[in-house]
């Protein structure tokens, strides 16, 4: 743990694609078990953030350190090394390979005996899962295949996990079902960044949350405070 | 006579009946949406209607004329228009030129008076990127009118599928999930302008699983469970029916 206490701090990152920088020096901080939301309009560099964090872009300037560690612009692979789960916008796995292969697949970073028996723990924790674990993954509805993406980023036991956009295209018993699942996944000491649409929903789960504006930081707030905050409402909640 | 008309419409994946008997009628003007949990057969009874998919029996009608087989671009130049669950844009084609591209494919002009470029055609041109700005300013693009389509975010390249199907100006307008990975602010003026379309007389039927936008704009709801229509009526109807709880909203 870093002197000052956060599992994750971001200083003013900057970081974009080609010659257009999406994100313009944002700072955000994560501290271990916490929930945090990044809201913000579309646009606004919120999956771009994600990305940075999680090794797919190199920022251009600023820091990014883990556990005071400096790991901007390192390898996905190095940054899963160290704890860090991610799961991306919309659905990315294998869907001509089964979900039971898909787990495995997620767990290929590991080495140890204990894979089987944390897939069957996830299969468990996810009845949807388990009832398809030998159907193709392609065949899974939409808000199936989100689950299943959130248990593969489960298997490599992440300290902080990065979601983006967990309800997507998902109907409001599945959208019930992510969130219960992200706070059950926090309480099990797993800290969460995460990006929201539904930001009404998110900042509700949040400990704390943030604004992103144009690529930079624009409110910061508890997840109640933003809730309550008539600026927000009015421009980034819907009024 | 209703404006679009399914009839006992049916299709099979692979032994998983997906869209099983389902009758729609929707009238000129009318602003319905469906609803219902993934996977009931929402976005196939869509791509039956417009003709992306065969239907394995049953048949859609559009305006009395039978399209249950037609091909998607014949279906879409009666009038018919839709969006896109997933975003389908050019990546490499500018925002507005995705507008113009798309409003292109529903144009009958021939290869010929395109190629001489006929006053008529320079005309329709200029017409279209006038609309097109329009549109762009709508879905809060405007500003990245000339950049690439593929250096917008997800949700922007959404707003931009939403403003390309409006293009063709369609009487019919198929919307899949229009408002999923829109920011809330954005929702609203997404439902201000489909409920402007609809004043304007156009009929639309809208899959949504943002309650809110449901709700709030639509005059029927019907909704679809494992592939087949288990309620229809006005949203408060439907907000209080114990079936839709069940397989919907749950609690």
């Amino acid at each position: 743990m870093a002197a000052d206490g956060a599992l994750l701090a971001l200083e003013g990152v900057v970081a974009g694609y080609d010659e257009i920088d999406v994100l313009r020096g944002v700072s955000a901080r994560v501290g271990a078990g916490e929930i945090v939301s990044i809201i913000g309009a579309n646009g606004a560099g919120k999956s771009t953030l994600l990305r940075t964090v999680f090794g797919m872009l190199r920022p251009r300037a600023g820091s990014i350190r883990l556990d005071g560690e400096e790991v901007g612009g390192r390898a996905p692979v190095e940054i899963l090394r160290r704890g860090i789960g991610y799961v991306p916008q919309g659905r990315c796995n294998f869907p001509a390979m089964s979900v039971d292969e898909n787990l495995q697949m997620g767990a290929y970073l590991r080495r140890d005996e204990r894979i089987r028996a944390d897939i069957e723990a996830v299969l468990a924790r996810f009845p949807v899962l388990a009832t398809k674990r030998h159907a193709a993954a392609g065949t899974l509805s939409g808000g199936q295949q989100q689950i299943l993406e959130m248990a593969i980023a489960l298997l490599l036991r992440p300290r902080l996990l990065l979601v983006d956009e967990p309800s997507l295209g998902l109907d409001p018993r599945m959208v019930e079902l992510v969130f219960e699942t992200i706070v059950t996944i926090n309480r099990e000491g797993t800290a969460i960044l995460m990006v929201e649409q539904n930001a009404r929903k998110a900042l509700s789960v949040s400990h704390r949350g943030f604004v992103l504006e144009l690529g930079r930081n624009r409110f910061e707030g508890t997840g109640r405070a933003l809730l309550d905050d008539p600026d927000v409402r009015q421009h980034y909640l819907g009024g | 006579m209703a404006l679009l008309e399914v009839r006992g419409l049916v299709k099979r994946f692979l032994g998983v009946t997906a869209v099983d008997g389902v009758d729609l009628t929707v009238g000129a003007g009318e602003l319905v949406s469906l609803i219902g949990p993934n996977g009931s057969g929402k976005t196939t009874l869509f791509n039956c209607v417009t003709g992306y998919l065969g239907a394995d029996a049953g048949r859609v009608l559009f305006r009395g004329e039978d399209v249950t087989r037609r091909p998607p671009h014949r279906i879409a130049r009666l009038g018919l228009g839709r969006t896109f669950q997933h975003v389908s844009v050019f990546d490499r084609l500018s925002a507005l030129e995705n507008l113009l591209v798309f409003l292109q494919q529903h144009q009958e002009e021939s290869v010929l008076a395109r190629l001489v470029r006929t006053r008529r055609v320079r005309r329709l041109e200029a017409a279209a990127v006038e609309r097109a700005r329009a549109l762009l300013d709508l879905v809060g693009l405007g500003p990245k009118s000339d950049a690439p389509a593929g250096s917008l975010s997800y949700g922007q390249r959404k707003l931009l599928a939403f403003a390309a199907a409006l293009m063709p100006d369609p009487e019919l307008i198929l919307l899949d999930e229009p408002a999923a990975a829109v920011n809330p602010t954005m929702i609203n003026q997404m439902k201000d302008h489909i409920l402007a379309l609809h004043r304007q007389g156009k009929t639309i039927v809208l899959v949504e699983h943002n309650m809110d936008v449901v709700m709030d704009i639509s005059e029927r709801v019907v909704v679809l469970d494992h592939g087949q229509k288990i309620a229809e009526g006005p949203p408060a109807a439907i907000r209080r029916d114990a079936g839709v709880i069940e397989a919907y909203f749950g609690r």
